[in-house]
């Protein structure tokens, strides 16, 4: 008998539906469902289905939640009151999203697992595929300071499978106002190494690989490279500037983010859609801008920000929502207020614009006139 | 033409510690005249030699970077917010010397 059933649509293929997130369908079974909802929207069927009409893989079908895969697949009955959710795994390699692991890579969770991230794999937008997403993935993290610490903690509890760190700085007592994934008695620690064992307490599926280091122009493409996403959370100007060069020679997802006092400026660079030197062309000179040690930081502001950088990672693996790319949000977090500007790719950019100048990684300390000290 | 304008926590120092100042001009260029009037030295930290807007300071109307308008000759509206926005380095400790 046919039943009345919902089908939640995922967002990007909402402008199939014109915009409804939710359709109701009469149907048997998936299949069915899946049918008349191709009728009713013809943009779909493509979408949903290949030539030769076998459901696409990156297409992922939930009914109630659980995936069809780990139920009947396409004949998995369905009854009235039941929700299909239709949400696709992958854009199709849209511009600047790091690339989904094929599914056969991804990796199958233990029971332990689907306890852990449960209240993950309960929403439609992310699911069991997605929970799995975020464990065949990579992120760099700049810097296991103020903006590090906290984007680290949160990317190990979302269960990001690999997180790589960049700081060849020890634990200060003076860094844990702010620095909140290092102890007070990690102080002389190294600050990867203090990052790494408090990943390991909070999630042992999070391997951390340490880079006791300064990253610098021998050694950046080679480690950025490795990773889907890079957090940038350093301190100066020099190193601001290789990350951002870095991340657009090797096309990288770039999620930015710099603090003053009770202030922050947060934005995502992805490549082919504007980079830092689009926004800021050149760094202040020498001695124009104070440092957090001289200005001081409201210590929160950096959790704060810290976690919507986090945010927009994960979105980022997960493509999900509208990420920041091409916005730069200015925190004053004194008034408490957010607002965004725009931000646009500029044509005559020396690194990513029309005709670059600059088509390798430079002297970063001389062109911003100071040597790079550290990424914290 | 009173126009609203940010001014950020780096800069504060140098407007007398005032977060937000309204300002008359009838374009971005004539109010930050006016505020240079009122401020000495200002226009200095926020443009070079040239005149041209300093590479590593931004200046919007609303939400839009006014290189991409008509840089210091846009006009300002009533009500319209001019935000100054420095590069920043921080996060950390360490950063410029
Ligand atoms: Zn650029």
């Amino acid at each position: 008998m046919k039943m009345p059933v919902r089908v939640y649509i995922g967002t990007p293929l909402r402008r199939f539906t014109g915009n409804l997130a939710r359709v109701e369908v009469e149907a048997r079974d998936v299949a069915e469902a899946l049918d008349r909802l191709s009728a009713r929207f013809p943009g779909l069927r493509a979408e949903l289905f290949d030539e030769a009409g076998q459901l696409r893989r990156y297409v992922n079908v939930y009914v109630n939640n659980q995936e069809i895969e780990d139920l009947a697949g396409p004949n998995t009955q369905v009854r009235d009151g039941d929700e299909i959710a239709v949400v696709p795994a992958l854009a199709g390699g849209a511009d600047g999203a790091p690339a989904a692991p094929a599914r056969e890579k991804l990796v199958r969770l233990t029971p332990e697992q689907v306890i852990r991230y449960s209240r993950h794999m309960i929403m439609p937008e992310i699911g069991g595929t997605g929970q799995r997403k975020l464990l065949s993935s990579s992120v760099l993290v700049i810097g296991a300071g103020g903006l590090g610490a906290p984007a680290i903690l949160y990317l190990a509890a979302a269960g990001v499978g690999r997180i790589g760190v960049v700081d060849f700085d020890v634990v200060d007592l003076s860094n844990l106002q702010r620095q909140v994934i290092h102890t007070t008695d990690a102080i002389g620690r190294p600050k990867v190494e203090s990052a790494r064992d408090t990943v390991r307490r909070i999630n042992p599926d999070v391997e951390v690989v340490p880079y006791n280091t300064a990253l610098t122009s021998a050694n950046a493409l080679d480690i950025i490279k490795d990773y889907d996403v890079v957090l940038n959370g350093s301190d100066n100007f020099p190193t601001r500037y290789l990350v951002n060069d870095a991340c657009v020679f090797l096309r990288k997802p770039l999620v930015d983010a710099s603090v003053f006092k009770f202030d922050a400026q947060v934005t995502v660079f992805l490549p082919g859609q504007g980079c830092y030197r689009c926004l800021y062309p050149a760094p202040p000179p020498p001695g124009a801008v104070p440092n957090c040690a001289e200005a001081g930081v409201f210590g929160v502001v950096t959790g704060l920000v810290g976690a919507i950088q986090a945010t927009e990672v994960i979105k980022l693996i997960l493509e999900l929502g509208e990420s920041l790319a091409g916005r730069l949000l200015l925190i004053d977090t004194l008034a408490m207020d957010f607002r965004t500007v725009k931000l646009r790719r500029n044509p005559n950019c020396p690194v990513c614009g029309d005709n670059p100048t600059i088509t390798q990684l430079i002297d970063y300390e001389a062109f911003c006139g100071v040597p790079v000290l550290a990424q914290s | 033409m009173a126009v609203e304008v940010r001014v950020p926590a780096i800069l504060q120092s140098v407007v007398g510690g005032q977060k937000v100042l309204r300002v008359e001009g009838r374009t971005v260029g004539e109010i930050l005249d006016r505020l240079d009037q009122e401020f000495p030295g200002v226009k200095k930290l926020l443009l070079d030699e040239d005149g041209q807007v300093r590479r590593h300071i931004n200046i919007y109307l609303n939400d839009e970077d006014i290189r991409f308008l008509q840089r210091l000759e846009t006009p300002a509206r009533d009500g319209d917010i001019i935000s100054i926005l420095p590069a920043l380095a921080g996060g950390g400790i360490h950063a410029l010397r």
